[in-house]
């Protein structure tokens, strides 16, 4: 530094643009070091878990999935394992496969519109995805029809594509005929073929240097890659049950944001997402998925969060393979939702949003009407983690001239593909060389 | 000739193309309700060549002024609303004109609103508006 003088610079951001609510970020360097990190969360309140309180039980699927237009599936499962859980009612059987392959369709839409029209542009180096497809069109039309695929999965079992009305605490309110599924079926054989080659280009992006120490959380079922069921599991060797949450985790305010921080208990920072859930499950893959990423030399634990885009891909490939699975053996089941009986009791559910576990916790009273409503989105659970991601990048980096520090920035929000970041251009850089 | 209506029925004018494309729908037109979705809108109105996609808008006239945007003739500013993750509408049109995908003819119909206000009615001159905009479409399709 000049006369031993070290200057500060600034990147800030003042409206975090195309996202699922309102945000900034801020970043001050005195020098080479970073003084300040803040992912500022400014959206009001949107006050659902009052909104719910004194509705009906049932209503929890249809109210909740209107909390986002991107990932409604995780809060209608979320919402219904935990009423069911309340009422001491298990689906299984078909209904339960529905239920999963309803999922499959939110991940592949979902997973799909962050890789191709939010995260590549990053990679590739355009303003956005419609800069890149002027360049890229056969990238960009693949990325479409592999969403397509998602949607149609959403649209049959759920009714709709966006925020579904066919979930319903005990299953369904009708539920697919064979030959409905024979004919998606078709789409989804060619969702697996889309998806094999996503996951084979995204493996040829050039990823940023960056390799963290982090606690991975995720569900864990004996048996399957996790949706909607299993224990909360982490990379520290927690292993607990749903209801345990609030004696590991905390949720705590913090001044520059109106959603909750959450942290793990006596550790800190913890990461979910798809990073977290192949950290922790992927010995729970099927062969043609682990065939896949050993082909591209995917690692068995990823820590470089750039690359989250990659195997974000492969849980696309995961899930149309998932779900083709789920429909060769699919038989109709007796009945579209078994019985529900109304039951005073606290319940929790837990599913995997794309982004990461999502938590619910309801009380209802004898008559099934809700009392008391606390929902733990992934984002802010990975609110934290996405800071301290950013201090580090930012320290590792100072090197770079602003516009590429600027541009990196970005590109580590929107790692995460969080509900609050997934726009281009969406940082302001202020320097202020002292 | 295929109708999209965008909006959402429970912001005020905005629901003004969800009306207009659900009066077209009853009267036996061709017309669907989108939310504005880049990709939503693109699925829409694949396979179709005459679209016409009706939206309220913000614009600086009275409200109930309608314009007539033609997409072949204008450049729409792509990711220029701070939205969802989501796309809107100026992206799915930019996107398509990049991909090759935009229908043969795609004109959009803005009616300027002046309350969006969650829960609030359609105003009186977005109301008017909108059954002046169906009568024109009707005509226009029946031609």
């Amino acid at each position: 530094m000049t006369d031993g003088i070290k200057k500060t610079k600034v990147i800030k951001v003042d409206y975090l643009a195309r996202v699922e609510g309102e945000g900034a970020m801020y970043v001050r360097l005195h020098g080479d070091e970073v003084e300040e990190v803040r992912l500022e969360i400014f959206e009001p309140p949107r006050f659902f878990e009052a909104l719910l309180r004194g509705r009906a039980f049932t209503d929890a699927p249809d109210i909740t999935a209107r909390i986002c237009g991107i990932c409604p599936v995780a809060y209608q499962m979320s919402a219904v394992h935990a009423m069911e859980r309340i009422c001491g009612v298990e689906v299984g059987g078909s209904l339960r496969d529905l239920r999963r392959l309803l999922y499959c369709g939110e991940w592949i839409s979902s997973h799909t519109l962050h890789v191709y029209m939010l995260h590549a542009p990053d990679f590739l180096g355009y303003a956005g995805a419609v800069e890149m497809a002027k360049d890229h069109p056969d990238v960009v039309k693949r990325g479409l029809e592999l969403k397509k695929v998602g949607n149609a999965i959403m649209a049959l079992l759920g009714g709709r594509e966006v925020h579904p009305i066919n979930v319903k605490v005990g299953g369904f309110y009708s539920t697919p005929s064979r030959t409905e599924l024979a004919e998606l079926r078709e789409k989804i054989a060619h969702g697996l073929d889309l998806a094999r080659e996503t996951v084979r280009w995204a493996a040829t992006l050039d990823f940023p240097e960056l390799v963290l120490d982090y606690e991975f959380v995720a569900l864990r079922h004996p048996d399957e890659y996790p949706f909607c069921e299993g224990n909360i599991v982490s990379s520290l060797g927690l292993d607990i049950d749903i209801a345990e949450w609030d004696d590991h985790f905390a949720e705590v305010h913090v001044p520059h944001s109106t959603a909750l921080h959450a942290t793990h208990k006596g550790h800190g920072n913890y990461f979910v997402g798809p990073m977290a859930r192949y950290a922790l499950n992927r010995d729970l893959l099927d062969d043609a998925t682990l065939e896949l990423a050993d082909e591209i030399g995917l690692e068995p634990v990823v820590r470089n969060p750039f690359r989250s885009i990659v195997v974000r891909a492969l849980e696309v490939f995961w899930a149309c393979s998932e779900a083709l699975r789920i429909i060769d053996r699919y038989r109709p089941p007796p009945a579209p939702a078994v019985d529900v009986t109304p039951t005073a009791g606290v319940g929790w559910g837990a599913s995997e949003a794309p982004r990461g576990i999502l938590v619910h916790r309801y009380e209802t009273d004898g008559r099934g009407d809700i009392l008391d409503a606390r929902i733990i989105p992934p984002t802010s659970q990975n609110q934290p983690t996405i800071e301290s991601d950013l201090r580090a990048f930012v320290e590792s980096h100072t090197h770079l001239d602003d516009e590429k520090l600027r541009w990196h920035a970005e590109q580590t929000i929107r790692n995460y593909d969080p509900c609050i970041s997934c726009s281009t251009h969406f940082l302001d850089l202020v320097v202020d060389r002292g | 000739m295929l109708f999209i209506g965008i909006g959402n029925r429970d912001r005020g004018d905005d629901a003004v193309g969800v009306w207009v494309a659900e009066e077209l729908s009853t009267l036996g037109y061709d017309a669907v309700v989108c939310r504005g979705e880049a990709t939503e809108l693109m699925d829409a109105w694949e396979g179709h060549n005459r679209v016409i996609v009706i939206d309220a808008i913000r614009a600086e006239c009275d409200a109930g002024t309608i314009l007539l945007l033609d997409a072949h003739d204008e450049t729409f500013a792509a990711n220029s609303l701070p939205s969802s993750h989501a796309f809107g509408l100026a992206d799915a049109i930019e996107l398509a004109r990049a991909l090759g995908t935009l229908p043969g003819e795609l004109v959009v119909y803005g009616v300027a609103g002046i309350c969006f206000d969650t829960g609030s009615p359609m105003s009186d001159a977005v109301f008017a508006a909108a059954q002046q905009l169906v009568a024109n479409l009707m005509e226009e399709a029946d031609a």
